[in-house]
């Protein structure tokens, strides 16, 4: 934060010297038109391009039909009379609300495993510190290079022979292929932050090793820990491909997989319905992760300084 | 000051049973601790990746065990005009997107560096497209795309006036290929900007300051100090996401299924459609291992290609 202010100062006093005016501050009419449209202007389009998809998702999920499919009387910015049809429809005449618990249960269970071996991993890399503790700690990050789409094939069969095709608990077990690896990796960087000298006082005062990871290590871990479960819950959420190849049967589908396997189907495609689920679908995540926004994006930040 | 006072569970150490005696044994404590997350990348990650290379050169399909054929799923897929097809689209896909989320996500890094009120709220809105599940985003976009009721063909025929007719987004093969192009770039924008914004605030202003004094213009600034600094953080994201980007799946499998005529098949869609849908694992195994030389080309290429940078202005000032 007080570097962009430290930066911002001399950015704007800049813009005085280039402009025809020698002295920075006469002119402020001037700075100001530059930077609506050097700043302002561009990033309003922004936001306006990267929300727009969730507007129409919102405006669609509320529309009823006969508005939906008239651009001509109504104006399609916006819904005169705003229906629940759709989420009525979603939610009482198709497995949906099903979906919604299977995928919870699937996020929170590989969550669950994804944090415990990762906290584990982290501490014995970058706490316990052996001879190979680097190269472990490489070996473990380069997985996370293995993108899924090499993967299902070869996984799909080994989730026959273990007998767990078309269960959620196989995506339970294979999810934290992809979550492990980011959440050492944020907890290596974590654990490096909190000084040594603690442990030791601790290790000279007679505390087990044990004692030490629970009592002082994890309590001082905690926004790594609790950034690395948001990471794992969204990307959980948002997984597709093992979800798709892996469950067969209707019940067992994640939300994702659901929506598009089991409601699009014929040559007409219930918009409105369709549109509502991905709104109900998107907002246990967006709502999760609004909650912990500051731990996200100041983890992500420190992952990218380090 | 006797020992077992200072910690406050000090009192547990006078009779340490052998249990925790073992789990203070360092070896046997780094072996418990790695076991869990080396065991679940061996079994799930390690093993499978073998498994899918193994499987490649076999004829192996769903219910029957295969056997070695050497290299013919890939003499085959030589003369497959469908995979020819699926990598010429891999590559334009990673190549034009990669392009588009770079340059508008450095962009939009440096326009969020800025300060200005409600900053951090921003940031935040603006990470939405990356956490929102694809498949659910990928959907609205299908919508936006609808032949008949695109919103973007009611701006452009009744609101603007430039065309009179609609666009058939995904039913013909260009404007499916850039419909989904546009689609993954949106998707693509909010990670790389927030990863680049996170680099930028790493620049000692300092570094501005002298340049200003010595009358750079912010062109040079942005050219001489913002990019050579980023260089490094640039190359680790780049390889990131052409590597994700290459192995697309969701995208493309929600919005075209790899249609119009099979034209917008990412190399992942059509394993899929091979191995998964069609049942033969083998062949699906082999589109899925010919992916491993782009994605080791285009590693090295972005990794080392941007890094070089950094070696070549030499170790001093890092």
């Amino acid at each position: 934060m007080t570097d962009t202010e430290v930066l911002g100062r001399p950015a704007k006093a800049a813009r005085g010297v280039n402009s025809a005016s020698a002295a920075p501050d006469t002119m402020p009419w001037d700075t100001r038109a530059r930077r609506t449209v050097l700043v302002y202007l561009p990033l309003a389009c922004f936001v306006i391009i990267l929300l727009f998809p969730f507007y129409w998702m919102a405006l669609t999920a509320f529309k009823p039909n006969a508005e939906l499919l008239d651009y001509k009387s109504h104006n399609p910015f916006w819904i005169s009379s705003p229906t629940l049809a759709h989420i009525k429809h979603l939610l009482f005449n198709t497995a949906y609300p099903h979906w919604l618990m299977t995928t919870m249960l699937v996020a929170v269970g590989a969550t669950f495993i994804s944090l415990m071996s990762s906290t584990l991993a982290a501490y014995a890399i970058e706490r316990l510190r052996f001879k190979g503790s680097p190269y472990v700690g490489l070996g473990i990050y380069l997985a996370y290079l293995v993108p899924p789409s090499i993967l299902f094939i070869p996984l799909a069969t080994v989730v026959v022979q273990l007998g767990l095709f078309d269960s959620p608990l196989s995506l339970i077990l294979v999810y934290p292929t992809f979550l492990v690896p980011f959440c050492t990796w944020l907890l290596i960087g974590y654990f490096k932050s909190i000084p040594y000298e603690l442990e030791e006082c601790a290790l000279v005062d007679g505390a087990t090793r044990l004692q030490i990871l629970r009592r002082i290590t994890l309590p001082l871990a905690v926004p790594g820990l609790i950034s690395a479960g948001i990471f794992s819950f969204t990307l959980s959420w948002n997984e597709f491909i093992y979800a798709l190849a892996f469950i067969q049967s209707s019940a067992n589908k994640t939300v994702p997989v659901a929506i598009l396997t089991e409601l699009v189907s014929g040559d007409v495609y219930q918009w409105g319905a369709l549109m509502a689920g991905s709104l109900l679908g998107s907002l246990p995540v967006a709502i999760f992760y609004s909650l912990f926004v500051d731990y996200y994006v100041s983890s992500l930040t420190g992952a990218v300084k380090e | 000051m006797s020992l077992t006072t200072t910690f406050p569970r000090g009192a547990d150490r006078s009779k340490p049973g052998p249990l925790v005696r073992l789990f203070d044994y360092k070896p046997f404590l780094i072996i418990v601790c790695l076991t869990p997350a080396l065991g679940l990348l061996l079994v799930f990650l390690t093993y499978p990746l073998g498994l899918g290379v193994w499987l490649a050169f076999t004829d192996t399909t769903i219910g029957r065990r295969g056997i070695f054929v050497g290299l013919e799923n890939f003499q085959y897929l030589l003369t497959d005009r469908l995979w020819w097809n699926a990598v010429f689209y891999s590559v334009l896909y990673t190549g034009v997107a990669t392009i588009g989320k770079f340059s508008l996500g450095f962009w939009l890094a440096l326009l969020l560096n800025n300060h200005f009120p409600f900053k951090s709220i921003l940031r935040a809105i603006v990470l939405l497209p990356w956490i929102v599940p694809t498949v659910l985003s990928a959907l609205a976009f299908w919508w936006i795309y609808d032949p008949q009721f695109s919103i973007i063909s009611y701006l452009l025929v009744d609101v603007l006036h430039i065309r009179t007719t609609n666009i058939d987004f995904l039913g013909t093969p260009w404007p499916a290929r850039f419909s989904l192009i546009a689609a993954n770039i949106w998707r693509g924008i909010p990670f790389v900007a927030i990863s680049l914004l996170a680099g930028l605030q790493t620049i000692s202003p300092s570094l501005y300051e002298a340049a200003m004094l010595d009358g750079a213009s912010s062109w040079q600034r942005f050219r001489y100090i913002t990019l050579p600094m980023m260089m490094p953080i640039l190359a680790i994201v780049m390889t990131f996401s052409i590597i994700f980007t290459f192995t697309d799946f969701q995208l493309v499998y929600a919005i075209t299924r790899g249609g119009p005529i099979n034209s917008t098949h990412l190399l992942a869609t059509l394993a899929f459609q091979r191995g998964i849908a069609g049942g033969e694992l083998g062949e699906g195994a082999a589109i899925a291992v010919s992916m491993i030389p782009f994605l080791v080309f285009a590693t090295l290429f972005s990794y080392f290609g941007l890094a070089r940078r950094k070696w070549q202005q030499g170790e001093a000032n890092d």
